[in-house]
């Protein structure tokens, strides 16, 4: 049976105010209130640019600087988790764009369960991420008092210390910006996570459809822009020393 | 500018419902979405910071009366300049005209019934309070002695003091700043009035779209350094530690990367109000106006290409320390048009002398020598012997104090009639600004020459033989102190006593104009529709203006 | 059927295109890096890593569709990060050799 519209539909000119919906106060159009949304959200990724751009910008420096430390450094970290994290978020991009096309088309139904999926990859994610952390803490690479490299394969080490002798202490460095960057892309994880649930009780009270979506949209340009930020966490952080091995 | 003006005259504005008089009780305050309100509620608390950060201001002065350190301890003295910097630039000198003004101003300039996002301009004034309260705290637990600079190691490791509350503070303010400067942009592109094209905006417009780009690109940037400053901290999350191998100059990078873009968020509102002012006090309109609408713009992208020149002696590479120090003689240019231009306006106008004037010109002459002396700095052999002496505080005083605060006081006055619908003590306010005037120039000058003569800033003593200079500096201060005090207590009285303005009392030409004294909620009656420049000033303007002098001051 | 929208809306086969280039491009990035390129290794890296960034901005975060405005706004923000980088580079990079002391000799 075809799925009955939520909500009236009826024809109307681009722009005229129309309908049951009507824009906020301070607007005189909905589309006027769409675009500003839309705007507004891009330039609050622009700060995340910037945000994450400085830490992007650190690392490049201190790699630059110490490029046998950051290499050993990256080579511990499991690049095949790393590998399935990154696929999992692909996944989760792709069912949030679902979701959101559902309500670009009317498919109200189908918008919570989109989300849904997009919240499971997105705790399949913090959970390898959580597996990853507690490698790291029982093998000690953690910065600060317990941190002690050692290097499984002696000719390696012997390598780096001949190439950098202080090479345990800059891969120190490399493993803060490591669980610096991985930790704050992972609050925003988080963060997003908490933005979608409240998005599925919207959506369960019918808010969403075709003629007004914006939050849905708005959470899927940050939801996405997360993404972007772990596709170069990624290759920087765990691919420098994979030919090594 | 076609809607016809609503006359009334001053009692019956009162009378009519406005955005003062729509709703009473704290609650219709607190949780405003109209910004002008949330206007005022920002007038309050960064006058509240500003007294704060004064008092610290007076404490060092104190302090340097005498060649000894006798008023206070050297750690004592450290952590008075720095909750003095820090709450003066991030409580005050950044938020100030955008939040206040620009708040107020933006949307009517426009002509639209608010910002684009109301409340996120309310979150935006609550998260400033929270990031306040942070800082707040450790000032009252014993502040933070690291300098406003927070360079590291000594903030990472050695500091003693409360640098993470106080970094946490300054973290979530600037969030405060990302949401205004958002909601300008947004509320530029997409909600002016019908005609009203870009280059028929105001430059106050132009200046704070300027202003709110350097914030969102800029800000993020410090945001990540003082958290980075407070993972290590806490965590040893070590990316600046030397002992690990980290560079200390990454920090200052860094940290310069925000902070001197920051000093064209303080700079440009002020000029920008200071276009407004004289253009009004010379009943002309700007000259060159695409010209000072571009050079807002090449302000802030030039800003962000000579933080450089912070680092000259900390040990960045001599070449690009070269190639700062010639960007940051470049980063002058669209300045000193602006200031030509500003002349250029005065040339052959018709001028009075009004309290907002006498500020705007006070801006002029002084934000000149601050940007003078900015390039003498921008020199990389000067610079090697004037860095980190008095030198560079009279020089970022003069823009920041002669730059930033004139150009708000005189905003202030200058619109005082359009928010309260009052007009404020002519005599008493031009007293006040004349002590400001003197004051500053007591207080400041004096600093280049201590600084010339190599005395270091930061230190709590000092060699005798600079003694004298450092007395004129503290007795400007005082004189200063006094200039100041005085708005905040003949603002206070004209809210009840102050005579009414009526609409226009300035005889102005702008959109914020076109509506009654203090506005109506929804700004506009109609949406008005633009059909020319602005500045339009007429010779009936200069003649109505005339007749309404005498008793403005 | 809507005619609300501003833009015509992504059929679901160009999404799951993009989904499927991107998990190519995973693959591809890990086993790139699997082998010793030398100095390519990072350039070969930051190639798939742009290139996958620009299908997610440009199909899932529907840059295609947008204003110019918006495009300018995301335009502006990657080229003042790349600014940042740049103008870091312009003093680490041109820093003369530090040697550093060996603890004990």
């Amino acid at each position: 049976m075809a799925s009955t519209p939520l909500v009236d539909r009826h024809e109307h000119g681009y722009g005229a105010p129309h309908g049951h919906r009507h824009p906020a106060h301070q607007f005189e159009t909905m589309a006027q209130q769409k675009e500003s949304s839309t705007l507004g959200m891009w330039l609050f990724l622009v700060t995340e640019i910037m945000f994450f751009g400085g830490l992007f910008t650190a690392y490049m420096v201190y790699r630059h600087m110490y490029p046998v430390a950051f290499q050993v450094a990256s080579s511990t970290l499991d690049a095949t988790l790393g590998g399935t994290n990154t696929a999992v978020l692909i996944c989760s991009s792709l069912t949030m764009a679902l979701a959101i096309r559902s309500a670009q088309v009317n498919q109200l139904k189908r918008i919570v369960p989109f989300i849904v999926a997009t919240m499971v990859f997105g705790m399949i994610f913090l959970g390898i991420k959580y597996v990853e952390y507690a490698n790291k803490f029982h093998e000690n690479h953690v910065p600060g008092p317990s941190f002690n490299l050692v290097l499984e394969d002696a000719q390696e080490a012997q390598a780096a210390a001949a190439a950098d002798p202080l090479y345990q202490r800059h891969a120190e460095i490399f493993f803060s910006l490591y669980f610096i960057m991985t930790g704050i892309h992972a609050t925003h994880m988080i963060v997003g996570l908490g933005i979608l649930a409240v998005l599925i009780y919207f959506a369960r009270r019918r808010k969403f459809d075709a003629e007004y979506y914006n939050p849905l949209e708005m959470t899927g340009l940050y939801w996405h822009f997360v993404d972007i930020v772990w596709i170069f966490l990624f290759p920087l952080l765990y691919l420098l020393g994979a030919h090594t091995h | 500018m076609d809607t016809a003006p609503v006359t009334t005259t001053a009692e019956t504005a009162f009378e009519r419902p406005n955005y003062l008089n729509a709703d009473y009780g704290w609650k219709s305050w607190l949780f405003t979405l109209d910004h002008k309100r949330i206007a005022i509620l920002y007038l309050i608390s960064v006058t509240i910071f500003f007294a704060i950060g004064g008092t610290f201001a007076g404490l060092i002065r104190l302090e340097l009366l005498t060649p000894e350190g006798d008023l206070m301890g050297p750690d004592t003295y450290n952590r008075m300049f720095t909750m003095h910097g820090i709450i003066m630039v991030f409580f005050f000198l950044i938020p100030a005209i955008p939040a206040v003004l620009g708040n107020f101003l933006i949307p009517l300039m426009v002509g639209a019934k608010d910002l684009a996002m109301p409340r996120l301009n309310l979150a935006s004034w609550y998260v400033y309070n929270l990031g306040g309260l942070f800082t707040l705290w450790a000032i009252v637990h014993g502040g933070v002695d690291t300098g406003w600079t927070f360079y590291t190691p000594f903030s990472t490791t050695y500091s003693n003091t409360y640098v993470v509350p106080t970094a946490l503070g300054i973290f979530i303010t600037g969030f405060s700043t990302i949401f205004t400067a958002l909601n300008f942009i947004v509320t530029i592109h997409r909600m002016r009035a019908p005609g009203l094209s870009w280059f028929r905006l105001p430059l106050f417009i132009w200046s704070m779209y300027a202003t709110s780009l350097i914030i969102m690109l800029g800000t993020p940037v410090i945001a990540i350094t003082v958290l980075c400053v407070g993972l290590e901290r806490v965590l040893h999350l070590g990316i600046f530690d030397p002992r690990l191998g980290g560079d200390p100059v990454l920090f200052e990078h860094m940290f310069w990367f925000y902070s001197h873009p920051a000093v064209y968020i303080m700079i440009l509102p002020a000029m920008g109000v200071v276009s407004e002012l004289v253009a009004a006090f010379a009943r002309k309109k700007v000259f060159g106006y695409r010209v000072v609408a571009f050079a807002s713009v090449a302000i802030a992208v030039l800003g962000f290409l000579v933080w450089g020149h912070h680092l000259f002696v900390a040990g960045e590479s001599v070449y690009s320390a070269t190639v700062f120090s010639v960007l940051s003689m470049l980063v002058a240019v669209p300045s000193a048009v602006k200031v030509f231009n500003w002349t250029a306006t005065l040339y052959e106008g018709s001028i009075s002398y009004q309290t907002p004037m006498l500020y705007a010109l006070g801006f002029i002459g002084l934000f000149t020598i601050g940007g003078l002396t900015g390039v003498m700095v921008a020199t990389l052999g000067i610079d090697v012997h004037v860095h980190d002496t008095y030198f560079i505080v009279a020089h970022f005083h003069y823009v920041m104090v002669g730059g930033t605060i004139m150009g708000y006081l005189g905003g202030l006055h200058y619109w005082w009639p359009k928010i309260t619908g009052r007009l404020y003590p002519g005599f008493a306010s031009k007293l006040s600004a004349l002590l400001v005037f003197v004051g500053f120039n007591l207080t400041f000058f004096p600093q280049f020459i201590l600084g010339y003569m190599g005395m270091p800033r930061r230190y709590w003593s000092y060699p005798p033989e600079f003694q004298v200079l450092n007395v004129l500096s503290t007795a400007g201060a005082s004189v200063l102190g006094i200039g100041y005090l005085l708005p905040i207590l003949y603002f206070a009285w004209s809210l009840k006593y102050g005579e009414k303005s009526g609409d226009n009392p300035w005889g102005a030409v702008g959109l914020e104009w076109d509506t009654p004294s203090p506005p109506p909620t929804e700004n506009f009656y109609t949406t008005p529709v633009v059909t020319h420049g602005p500045y339009e000033y007429t010779r009936d303007d200069v003649h109505n203006r005339m007749t309404q002098e005498a008793t403005i001051g | 059927m809507a005619e609300h929208h501003q833009h015509p809306i992504t059929p679901v086969r160009t999404y799951v295109f993009v989904w499927l280039a991107l998990l190519v491009g995973t693959v591809l990035t890990y086993v790139f890096a699997r082998s010793d390129f030398g100095w390519a290794n990072t350039p070969i890296a930051l190639v798939i890593a742009v290139t996958k960034a620009l299908l997610v901005l440009y199909f899932f975060m529907e840059l295609r569709h947008s204003t110019r405005m918006t495009v300018l706004t995301a335009v502006a923000g990657f080229f003042w990060l790349i600014l940042m980088l740049s103008t870091f580079m312009m003093d680490y990079g041109t820093r003369m050799a530090v040697v550093l002391p060996v603890p004990g000799k």
